[in-house]
């Protein structure tokens, strides 16, 4: 028998295969939206006044691609804004100090005190254009989904392996390089949960970022948002089910095409060893990778990648030695004081003119109105959705079907209910400030289910075993078994769903269907309607007030809770 | 004495995606009496743990009879207990909530559940860590643990799943002594044992006798009685003569099944189980080390190894199947090529790999062929996994092709691209 040739055929065709012909048509769509979208951002802003936003469904599909492209620039904004702000968190101690604990005031911030307060500031940006408007919008999505990718990020770069970040200096890769090969990779995949998540904020919000309303500003941008936003105002039940069909439709285009390839590409960077039971498979995934196309279009930027790894600037080098020193910290926390100083000073000028103090105790009694609320609403939703997580969680085959509802359930905008919570509250004669309540935790229960639903199956088949076989049943398994072994997760998904409910108070204690509007009680509504009459005094007195609720709730509560069940209830 | 438990021509089978059935357990024949620690046999996937859990009520069998005391087995009864291989403790209860367990959920007054498990944990030697919480404990602690929540609910039968691989040498041999003692000494409040092992020398060490399972599908195909006084000694002639023979009849029957087969075809006539080529390397090196000199007794080269028999056993499959080396008795020889193949440098072995791989494993040269006959010279994954699945289940097919890929790509006879799952005669560049 001969010994046959050793491989070395060369055979790169420059033939396409047959998916660069699929490919060729997704990369020709992209670039010829953009061009359309494109133009219509530089159109002077009086154009959106000679286009209102109509009902006619065939206009949908094209608002729906307008809101689709601001969800995307705003996701990659807020990967930008993850990639920078949370690494300088991560990498200096000093920078840490001060932007760990700014972030967790940012998420508390609700999404309307940020587009109320910068308006303004963004028209002014491009006068006369709808650009501005455009990027108000966009900084609008992009307040509801930047921080807690930044969170998961941070939390990526502080537990990257010790091994992985000497194996790489020892190969002589640099800070960039060990950024982009090593520590990147590593937090990629929970922020693309996090990712997930946030286009579920983004969604909640929508109607709030298109339809903007602050005062006398009033802009309205074709997207579904607005179409959602006429409807209600035209009590159009039909448009609302069309509104609805629309965004089912562009969150299964966003999960085929960005988020399912995204899983299945993140996979790889799993660092633990054990393969996973299912591998992520994704049919765009495979489309890009045996698509030549991209090949070309994606490989300048490779090189370019791999050659900035080689660059070794000097200065970087020697100042690897330097210790931080003891001056610097000096001048950087007189900074700090100096700046802190300057900041209260400016606020009390500014709530000096205008606070008084009625202001700040009607906002703060509004505040323990929405703070029962949401008390009362986690407590109950946890009620309901832990014994079905975990029933669930135990059924695989179950679990598969309910995640992608669950999933849809969470970018549900409260607005949409509204024509059935307005309806029945005025028929029934019910009061609002109790019923319109559980508009707050329509879109943020669904965390808690998706955190127990995880939690029940990671639970180790020989536990579940040992427990049949004590013949452990009934309620002795759930307070032994079942219960604890959820807890860790259901306090992370309880924790998300407690601070998404604050911000949905915005939109959620004030119910429009036509004419008729239903207020409940609370800080959510307060600071709805003090946007809807620009009252900026206000607006800061209640987004204070909101953020104070927040953080001191996590501190005190959350935050305890999490470290006791991570501590007492997490498997090794 | 009493017969305990019976299993009678025992049956289960697990649904594949496909429709396919996979045969696990097929005919299995177990009589378990009073006063006897019964030991299984048999390399891992064997269908042993399923039989295991078949005995525990954790799952049914799909044919034949499972009496326990004369009634059939119909979910978990009181009076099995299960010690399983990874300890399976609630993190989250101390060491007394989890003895505990067993006993409240049979409803026992508060007192009696107390003094119960106090009794066990005494007993097992764990006083004084009925306040810790699992994870503080060594993993020779924690599988105390799991022996008093199992002796405390005062079972008849004490099935063990493996009990002592995951722990450390030295702590498995002083929990083994241990439990043996105590066993001996009648203070354990159980009546039998059926423990469960792939460890020839533990079963030899625990067991009044032993039975051999064999795979796919599983059932018992030797017995042997281990007539020896405890406590035994390791160093004892006749405990050595136990465990050789226990070895030539657990790879002397695997043996004779492969003769018996014919090649037909490019498909494998049986799944192939992936072995690193570094493993091959190694293993045919140490063969051809000069204390060896080409032949070698299995458990010598398996502690040489440092490994258990049963892990040598699916890479002395590889050697044979690829006319490397061959079986003898209880010992494993290389063959003229696996000796030319020791001698080698790099290349060569690379050379030599590629020819015995092409000879010996049809399904590799028929990759080969294919890509030579397309003109773009290559081919995707899905079209060789398909003529796998046509024969094997989808598991057996994916490992037997990745066995095949992994070598081809050592023997460069072709290359494979993970990410796009292609196989082509490229090299990567």
């Amino acid at each position: 028998m001969k010994i046959l040739p050793p491989v070395s055929i060369e055979t790169r065709r420059l033939l396409p295969r047959s998916w660069d012909l699929l490919a060729g048509i997704f990369v020709l769509g992209t670039i010829i939206f953009c061009a359309e979208a494109s133009r219509e951002v530089i159109q002077p802003l009086a154009s959106l006044a000679h286009n209102p936003v109509s009902l006619d469904p065939a206009n949908l599909p094209n608002y729906a691609f307008r809101t689709a492209l601001r969800m995307l620039v705003a996701m990659v904004f807020s990967l930008i804004f993850t990639l920078t702000y949370a690494t300088w968190a991560a990498k200096s101690k000093r920078a840490s100090i001060i932007l760990i604990p700014l972030l967790d005031i940012l998420q508390s911030v609700p999404i309307l005190g940020f587009i109320s307060v910068t308006v303004v500031f963004f028209l002014s940006l491009a006068p006369g254009k709808v650009l501005g408007a455009e990027i108000a919008a966009v900084f609008a999505i992009f307040t509801s989904q930047a921080w807690n990718m930044a969170f998961s990020f941070y939390q990526s770069l502080r537990t990257v392996p010790v091994e992985l970040t000497e194996a790489g200096k020892m190969f002589g890769l640099t800070g960039w390089g060990r950024f982009w090969r090593i520590e990147v990779p590593f937090g990629l995949p929970p922020l693309v949960w996090n990712m997930m998540m946030s286009m579920s904020g983004g969604w909640f919000f929508v109607t709030l970022s298109e339809a903007i309303s602050v005062g006398h500003t009033s802009i309205v941008l074709p997207g579904i948002g607005s179409y959602i936003a006429a409807a209600i105002e035209a009590k159009s039940l039909t448009s609302i089910f069309w509104a609805i069909g629309a965004m089912l439709v562009v969150i299964l285009i966003f999960d085929q095409l960005l988020f399912r390839p995204l899983i299945a590409w993140a996979d790889r960077f799993r660092i633990d060893s054990e393969p996973s039971d299912e591998e992520p498979e994704s049919w765009a995934l495979t489309m890009f990778r045996r698509s030549q196309l991209l090949d070309w279009l994606s490989s300048p930027f490779d090189r370019m990648m791999r050659w900035s790894y080689r660059l070794r600037p000097l200065e970087l080098a020697s100042a690897k030695n330097a210790k931080p020193s003891k001056l610097m910290d000096g001048v950087f926390y007189t900074v700090l004081v100096a700046l802190g100083g300057y900041i209260i000073w400016k606020i009390a000028a500014f709530a000096g003119a205008a606070f008084s103090l009625h202001e700040v105790v009607d906002a703060s009694l509004r505040g323990l109105a929405t703070f029962a609320r949401v008390v009362i609403l986690i407590a109950l939703a946890s009620l309901i959705w832990t014994p079905i997580g975990i029933y669930v969680g135990l059924r695989p085959h179950l679990a598969q079907v309910i995640q992608p509802i669950a999933q849809f359930l969470a970018a549900f905008p409260a607005n949409l209910v509204f024509p059935v919570a307005v309806s029945v509250i005025v028929v029934w004669n019910l009061n609002p400030d109790i019923w319109l309540s559980p508009l707050m935790v329509l879109g943020t229960q669904w965390y808690i289910l998706f955190n127990v639903i995880a939690g029940a199956s990671a639970l180790p088949r020989e536990l579940k075993d040992a427990a049949s076989n004590f013949q452990v049943r009934g309620w002795l398994w759930w307070k032994k078994v079942g219960i604890p072994a959820v807890m860790p997760y259901y306090v992370t998904g309880a924790i998300t769903a407690s601070g998404g409910s604050w911000n949905a108070a915005v939109n959620a204690e004030v119910a429009v269907w036509g004419s008729k509007t239903l207020h409940a009680y609370g800080l959510g509504a307060y600071i709805f309607d003090a946007t809807g009459v620009g009252d900026f005094h206000k607006i800061v007195v209640g987004v204070f007030v909101m953020s104070f609720y927040v953080v001191i709730l996590n501190r005190l509560f959350w935050r305890p809770l999490y470290w006791y069940a991570e501590r007492k209830f997490r498997l090794a | 004495m009493e017969t305990l438990l019976e299993a009678t021509n025992v049956r289960r089978s697990f649904p594949r995606p496909g429709g396919e059935e996979l045969l696990v357990l097929d005919g299995v024949n177990v009589t378990l009496k009073e006063g006897e620690i019964v030991g299984l046999l048999g390399r891992s996937g064997s269908g042993k743990s399923t039989f295991l859990r078949l005995i525990a009520g954790l799952a049914k069998p799909q044919g034949g009879r499972l009496d326990y005391l004369g009634q059939p087995i119909d979910g978990p009864a009181s009076g099995i207990a299960m010690v399983f291989q990874s300890f399976a403790l609630f993190p989250w209860l101390t060491v007394l909530e989890n003895v505990q367990l067993g006993l409240e959920a049979l409803s026992l007054p508060e007192k009696e559940i107390r003094t119960r498990a106090i009794e066990a944990i005494d007993l097992i030697g764990l006083d004084g860590y009925e306040s810790a919480y699992p994870r503080e404990l060594s993993g020779g602690m924690r599988q105390r643990v799991g022996f008093a929540r199992a002796l405390v609910v005062h079972p008849n039968i004490l099935l063990m799943d493996e009990p002592f691989s995951a722990l450390d040498v030295l702590t498995a041999e002083n929990l083994r002594t241990d439990l043996i003692e105590l066993w001996q000494h009648k203070k354990l409040p159980i009546k039998s044992i059926l423990l469960v092992t792939h460890n020839i020398e533990e079963a030899v060490q625990m067991c009044d006798r032993a039975l051999l399972f064999s795979s796919n599908p599983g059932r018992v195909t030797t017995e042997i009685k281990i007539d020896l006084p405890h406590p035994r000694d390791r160093a004892d002639p006749h405990f050595e003569d136990y465990v050789d023979r226990i070895y030539v009849e657990m790879t002397s029957r695997k043996i004779e099944r492969q003769r018996n087969q014919q090649q037909t075809g490019v498909l494998p006539d049986a799944p192939i189980t992936r072995i690193s080529t570094s493993t091959l390397s190694g293993l045919i090196e140490a063969l051809a080390a000069p204390q060896y000199g080409g032949k070698a007794d299995l458990p010598d080269i398996a502690s040489d190894l440092q490994l258990e028999v049963d892990e040598l056993f699916p890479i002395t499959e590889a050697l044979q199947m690829l006319r490397l080396g061959d079986m003898e008795g209880g010992d494993i020889k290389l063959t003229h090529m696996g000796k030319l193949f020791a001698e080698s440098e790099t290349n060569v072995r690379k050379a030599i790999f590629q020819r015995t791989l092409v000879a010996n494993v049809p399904f590799a040269a028929h990759i080969r062929k294919i890509l030579d006959e397309r003109t773009n010279h290559t081919a995707p994954r899905r079209r060789f996994i398909d003529e796998l699945e046509d024969k094997f289940t989808e598991d057996a097919a994916d490992e037997t092709l990745r066995a095949i890929t992994s070598w081809g790509r050592f023997a460069e006879l072709f290359s494979y691209d993970a990410e796009s799952e292609t196989f082509s005669l490229e090299n990567p560049t």
